[in-house]
């Protein structure tokens, strides 16, 4: 994976409350065995009218939209099934990032894992982001990961919490795989001393 | 840890499960007993360990099945299911030819355990107390009834599973559900769970495993309780547990991968070590009177918008929080319902009765309690969809299948179905349905469809009258809300 540390983008907000993840990608697109094309099917249903054209009114279709890499959602963003279609949906469509006051704990640990950053902020600064998209919507906000600060065009600094261990891998592109790999030793003695509990093969 | 210190359940299945400590660097790295594998979550991690050359790691504690998009319409002469949609016929056939490549057992169609992912688990016994258990499956917390750790995780985890049977853990908080008094006539697991959901609310369980507790919780039979632990993931918690006990241990013998001969006391004996100590404490803990409670049904979006069946559906002018008044505003909208009315009466296009939350034998057998010797209302679709082959024969065994075909039901074979229209079971744009399954997320059983959820009881007594219908008023008389193992 590619390091992380900072970027800077206008911003887009779908100030709903619990967006959950049969919204982020419908069901139907899940019948997939990679994760191509996910970025289409992004909001599908909120996107595009019955007949497949895109619905003007909804944010991601307007202009201010296009090139966007974060998303403001309300709280709970990402609740409900543990797809992980959903980060690669967003991230295919361009999203690096996703704000909001808190997120499901299986879509921030599935988005980390891609390097999505799930940011949680204060509803003060949340709101403040919410403004921002609907008044200056060509205005640039920097995610900055190091420092684990988020800037709002007006120069104010916004501290935001992430996992350490997954900030430190998502720094240096490493993957989380190799980490419980190097522990190889460690399994085999946990498993020596603790006989399997069921076998489901015969 | 203070050796000797109260511990509640969760903590010593974490502890036990522990190949190395949660550091201020790094999360836990804890052992995984049991690993579910599906269609639908699982190719991405295959190919990323067919990228990296790693094989599974262990086999033997890795267990596939079809469900989510396979089809329930019945057989072709030859047995074999018309398998119509080609997406999601690649996507078995990838199952397949991946569980054949490394070597992971596979309950293919046709095999006769087939079924719902949390539906075989229990069933074939390979669930017990104690466990780690992973999915890459929301609703894995289903498992939590037999006192296992059991949780959803996403693909790349799936892959780590699989490479190392091993995940990555930071260590979660407890939340104590305690359900005082006992469940009424006609009021099933399903209204409990709904009403635990509604209380704490669709993110109130984030970060937390809940423990239910208390006498109603006592209570309930092992698929009553699964009922309740499926559905923890909709008030956003981690997992859901419920400590073994007798009624568990009595649902686990004899079952095919449980302990046997000598195995068995010894387990029992580990088994009965598990519950929480006398004074451990919980971060958090929340109690709910049982013998308050009355059928649940919801009424909105998400699965904490849900109301006693008798109630009115709530007026958004009610709600002070802005945001939250934005979100009832928009669920009423796309449900089409009016603040302030009754959903009792209305008119439904479509009952479901199936999914992981209660699609097992005893769901069945109260369903079709209430609609024997009766006929769906004319205009309404009934599906029976039951969990798993095994669920099927025995309900086939006991003339179930029968009862609903007579009642101009369709019976199905063993899946997901309409609980996630994956296999082309599914609402139509502004079809409305009153549904078994866990979510009533727009679009969720087909784009455009409405959910209201509920339990079996009610879903059946309004498939026969065609309206929403609390169960307690169908005569003859009231029905047990499901017992047995
Ligand atoms: S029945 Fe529904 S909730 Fe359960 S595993 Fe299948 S799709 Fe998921």
């Amino acid at each position: 994976m590619e390091p992380i540390r900072t970027f800077s983008s206008r911003v887009v907000a779908l100030p709903m409350e619990n967006i959950d993840t049969d919204q982020i990608i419908p069901a139907r697109y899940l019948k997939v065995t990679d994760k191509a094309g996910l970025g289409e099917a992004l909001f599908a249903d909120w996107r595009y009218d019955a007949a497949g054209r895109p619905r003007d009114e909804f944010a991601l279709n307007q202009p201010a939209a296009s090139g966007a890499r974060i998303l403001v959602g309300g709280h709970n963003f990402g609740c409900g099934s543990s797809r992980e279609h959903a980060p690669w949906a967003l991230l295919g469509y361009g999203f690096r990032a996703v704000v909001s006051t808190y997120f499901a704990d299986i879509f921030a640990n599935n988005a980390l894992k891609n390097g999505l950053l799930p940011i949680v902020v204060e509803p003060a600064a949340h709101a403040r982001l919410l403004a921002l998209a609907a008044e200056a919507p060509d205005r640039e906000v920097t995610v900055d990961l190091r420092a684990q600060t988020l800037t709002l065009p007006d120069g104010e600094a916004v501290d935001f919490p992430i996992d350490p261990f997954a900030r430190e891998c998502l720094l240096q592109g490493l993957d989380q795989l190799g980490f419980i790999l190097a522990e190889e030793a460690a399994i085999e003695r946990y498993e020596a001393e603790h006989p399997p509990r069921v076998r489901t093969v015969s | 840890m203070i050796e000797g210190a109260p511990r509640t359940l969760f903590q010593k299945i974490w502890d036990e499960h522990e190949v190395r400590a949660e550091t201020a660097a790094a999360p836990a790295i804890l052992y995984i007993d049991l690993h579910l594998v599906h269609e639908v979550t699982s190719p991405q991690a295959f190919s990323e360990l067919r990228r990296r050359g790693i094989p599974v790691r262990r086999p033997d504690r890795t267990l596939a099945t079809m469900d989510h998009s396979t089809p329930t319409t019945p057989r072709r002469g030859n047995g074999a299911l018309p398998v119509t949609d080609v997406q999601g016929a690649a996507q078995l056939a990838q199952l397949e030819a991946n569980c054949r490549e490394f070597g992971v057992p596979l309950f293919a169609l046709g095999d006769d355990r087939q079924g719902i992912v949390h539906v075989i688990g229990p069933e074939q016994g390979l669930t017990q107390p104690g466990m780690t258990i992973v999915c890459g499956d929301s609703h894995t917390s289903t498992h939590g009834a037999f006192g296992a750790l059991a949780f959803g995780i996403g693909t790349s985890e799936v892959g780590h599973v699989l490479a190392t049977q091993c995940l990555l853990q930071n260590r979660p908080k407890t939340m104590e559900i305690r359900l005082t008094g006992r469940l009424g006539a006609g009021v099933s697991a399903k209204d409990l769970i709904l009403a635990v959901i509604a209380r704490i609310g669709v993110g109130g369980g984030t970060g937390h495993v809940l423990e239910y507790t208390g006498e109603a919780i006592r209570a309930l039979s092992m698929e009553q309780r699964m009922t309740v632990c499926n559905m923890s993931i909709e008030a956003g918690a981690r997992a859901g547990l419920i400590a073994p006990d007798d009624t568990t241990f009595e649902y686990l013998a004899d079952r095919p991968h449980a302990p046997g001969g000598d195995a068995w006391p010894a387990a029992v004996a580990a088994w009965r070590r598990l519950p929480t100590d006398e004074g451990a404490e919980y971060d958090r803990s929340v109690s709910i009177d049982a013998d308050e409670l009355r059928p649940m049904i919801t009424y909105g979006t998400h699965p904490g918008m849900g109301i006693p069946i008798d109630a009115m559906v709530p007026d958004p002018a009610g709600v002070p929080d802005p945001s939250e008044r934005a979100a009832l505003e928009k669920s009423l909208r796309y449900m089409d319902l009016l603040p302030g009315r009754p959903l009792l009466g209305r008119p439904v296009d479509v009952v479901f009765i199936g999914s992981c939350t209660n699609s097992r034998i005893t769901d069945l057998r109260a369903a079709a309690e209430v609609v024997r010797g009766s006929r769906v209302a004319p205009g309404v679709r009934m599906l029976v969809v039951p969990g798993s082959q095994q669920v099927k024969r025995q309900a086939e065994a006991e003339g179930l299948d029968r009862v609903f075909r007579e009642a101009g039901a369709e019976w199905r074979e063993a899946g997901c179905s309409m609980c996630i229209a994956m296999n082309g079971d599914q609402l139509e744009p502004g079809q409305y349905a009153v549904s078994t399954s866990n979510r009533n997320f727009e679009g969720r059983q087909g784009k455009g469809g409405r959910t209201f959820l509920a339990s079996p009881l009610t879903a059946a007594a309004t498939a026969i009258r065609g309206v929403i219908t609390d169960p307690r008023t169908l005569a003859p008389a009231p029905v047990a809300a499901g017992g047995g193992r």
